[in-house]
């Protein structure tokens, strides 16, 4: 038995939920709970549900691995959709982080135009992900639209071109995606602020023009900002979804159709029942390949990546 | 010497400026195709100006589909918007607050979990919280849609107010503790004030992505009247509702005038903080 001294505050429900440890928890609260109910639990629910056969109408059947066996053995739209969307994910997100990255280079420039333009460069980033834009972009590149007919003044043979067949439609998602650099533009443009002055004089004086500047200095600092885009744009870029099912919906045979959608149409198909076990399986795949994909770019950040 | 730095200049304008032209002309095709008679906007689809101006566009569009106007459907998403977003300001900074300012045992642990968020988004999400939000019977209510925002479940917004907090001095807390202040006190007398402009960031980009959140109007949505205009856009734009281009364009123009006012507002706000979320990520 110890003894209390005399002198020690009652622990009122007051004082105790004053405690910095108590405080913590409770400001914490809202991710806490957020976190179990809408992350944690529909997680455990659709890995449980990826095993069974469930149709939502019907109560699940458990069918063990079935799905996953079906998937990377006999589902031959699984290895199409992974293609489209490794291709659209590894030729956009590399165009658009270069784009960004060169517009912030000729926008770090000391006028009184570079707010505007880089207010410009970076509007459609901010709408671009809306219905709107998808609608736009579908009307612009219809045979008929603007773009063959901006196209057609130039190179007549362009006039009627078919935007929507099989080779060039994956490019029409590229574009759009392209097409919002603006946001990764902004923070290399910030990044390039931080670039302390006296390295450009001192390389001056060891007499590096302003070529060599650019890839011995400039380029390395930024390699942190190129790999924080790359994360970024990747991943969103594995996961893209409204603009497809939107512009193309997948079409022509499949050719655009990213994993997103085909999940989609897998939970809640036009015709024919749900394969909601399916999708969850589906689901959870895509889950590992996110975490696969950052971590080779975690794992690769140690060899190009320059940090002091 | 003058002269040709001059001369530079200018090509330099010329050149960004074409740029953002080039940028902008898609927009600005379809604002203006809008005002054109619809029947005009794809024989004249090389022209960025209509030549003969009308507002029939907008007034055959507003009129919507299936017994409902589009003003129905803006009020909706300026529902959906508006309170997730006051959710999403609330939750993030107290959760903010906690992982900055105050040591506990799972801090650390939480920190990563908020970040991990950042690697979990709603395509990935999407099926499983749908099972989930049906045993919930959630689905055909805007729940899916409003409460989740309530419990800072966009580590995204966490980390831009704690970078914010991160800004103001600790002394500020230290000194109303020393006067009696509580930890909730410092959280409502002192933080929350100072943060304000991290607040008005994260409120647009909130703003901006409910807004144009068209995947859980897809996935829960079902009655015509409770549609937001992201969906019922996209459904308007069908052939079968019995629109056109031209009215079809007027309704996507209207619906990316809020968006496009909140950026030219606060373009300031917005840039600084993509740039602050950046730098440290």
């Amino acid at each position: 038995m110890t003894a209390i001294p005399a002198t020690k505050k009652k622990t009122t429900l007051g004082s105790w939920i004053n405690q910095e440890n108590v405080a913590g928890y409770m400001f914490s609260m809202p991710f806490i709970v957020g976190f179990l109910m809408f992350m944690v639990i529909p997680m455990g629910l659709s890995l449980f549900y990826s095993f069974c056969k469930y149709d939502i109408q019907n109560p699940p059947v458990w069918i063990g691995l079935e799905n996953y066996i079906k998937i990377f053995t006999k589902d031959p739209t699984f290895i199409k959709t992974l293609k489209v969307t490794c291709y659209y994910a590894l030729i956009g997100t590399p165009l658009k982080v270069v784009f960004a990255l060169i517009v912030a280079l000729i926008l770090n420039h000391e006028t009184k135009a570079v707010p505007l333009y880089r207010a410009t460069y970076y509007l459609p980033s901010i709408i671009g992900g809306s219905v709107a834009v998808a609608i736009l972009w579908r009307r612009m590149f219809e045979s008929t639209g603007t773009i063959n007919a901006l196209l057609g003044k130039i190179f007549p043979f362009l006039q009627s071109y078919n935007w929507f067949s099989e080779g060039p439609a994956i490019w029409v998602l590229i574009i759009l995606t392209v097409w919002q650099f603006g946001s990764s533009m902004l923070i290399f443009l910030s990044a390039l602020k931080q670039i302390p002055r006296e390295l450009y004089e001192a390389s001056h004086v060891d007499g590096a023009n302003t070529n060599q500047q650019f890839w011995r200095v400039t380029l390395p600092l930024l390699t942190p900002t190129i790999f924080f885009n790359l994360v970024q744009q990747t991943i969103n870029s594995f996961l893209a979804f409204t603009q497809c099912k939107l512009i193309t919906n997948g079409d022509p045979r499949k050719s655009t159709l990213f994993y997103t959608v085909y999940q989609y149409q897998k939970a809640f198909p036009a015709v024919g029942k749900s394969q909601m076990g399916y999708a969850s399986a589906l689901a959870w795949i895509m889950l590992v390949i996110i975490s696969v994909v950052t971590a080779l770019l975690f794992w690769s950040k140690s060899k190009w990546v320059y940090d002091d | 010497m003058v002269g040709r730095n001059k001369t530079k200049e200018l090509i330099y304008h010329l050149l960004v400026a074409f740029g953002a032209i080039v940028m902008v002309y898609p927009l600005l095709w379809m604002i203006f195709s809008s005002f054109e008679p619809t029947d005009m906007v794809l024989p004249t689809a090389a022209k960025l100006l209509p030549e003969n101006w009308t507002l029939d566009n907008y007034i055959r569009g507003w009129k919507g589909f299936m017994g409902y106007t589009f003003g129905t459907f803006f009020a909706n998403s300026f529902f959906i918007a508006l309170t997730s977003t006051f959710g999403t300001l609330l939750s993030s900074s107290f959760v903010a607050f906690a992982l900055q300012r105050l040591k506990f045992k799972l801090r650390g642990v939480l920190f990563v979990l908020v970040l991990s968020t950042m690697m979990l988004p709603a395509q990935i999400l999407m099926i499983p919280q749908f099972m989930w939000y049906r045993h919930l019977n959630w689905v055909g209510t805007y729940f899916p849609m409003i409460l989740p925002y309530f419990f800072a479940i966009q580590g995204f917004f966490v980390y831009l107010i704690m970078n914010f907090i991160g800004g103001i001095p600790k002394s500020l807390d230290e000194a109303a503790k020393i006067d009696g202040c509580s930890y909730y006190g410092i959280f409502f007398r002192i933080i929350l004030p100072l943060i304000v402009p991290a607040l008005i960031t994260s409120a647009i980009f909130s703003f901006i992505w409910r807004w144009d959140d068209y995947l859980s109007a897809l996935l829960y949505v079902n009655r015509a009247n409770m549609r937001p205009v992201s969906l019922a856009l996209q459904l308007f734009n069908d052939p079968s509702s019995g629109s056109d281009i031209g009215s079809t364009l007027a309704m996507s123009t209207l619906s990316i005038v809020p968006a496009t006012i909140i950026f030219l507002i606060f373009q300031k706000s917005l840039v600084e903080g993509i740039a602050s979320t950046g730098i440290k990520g």
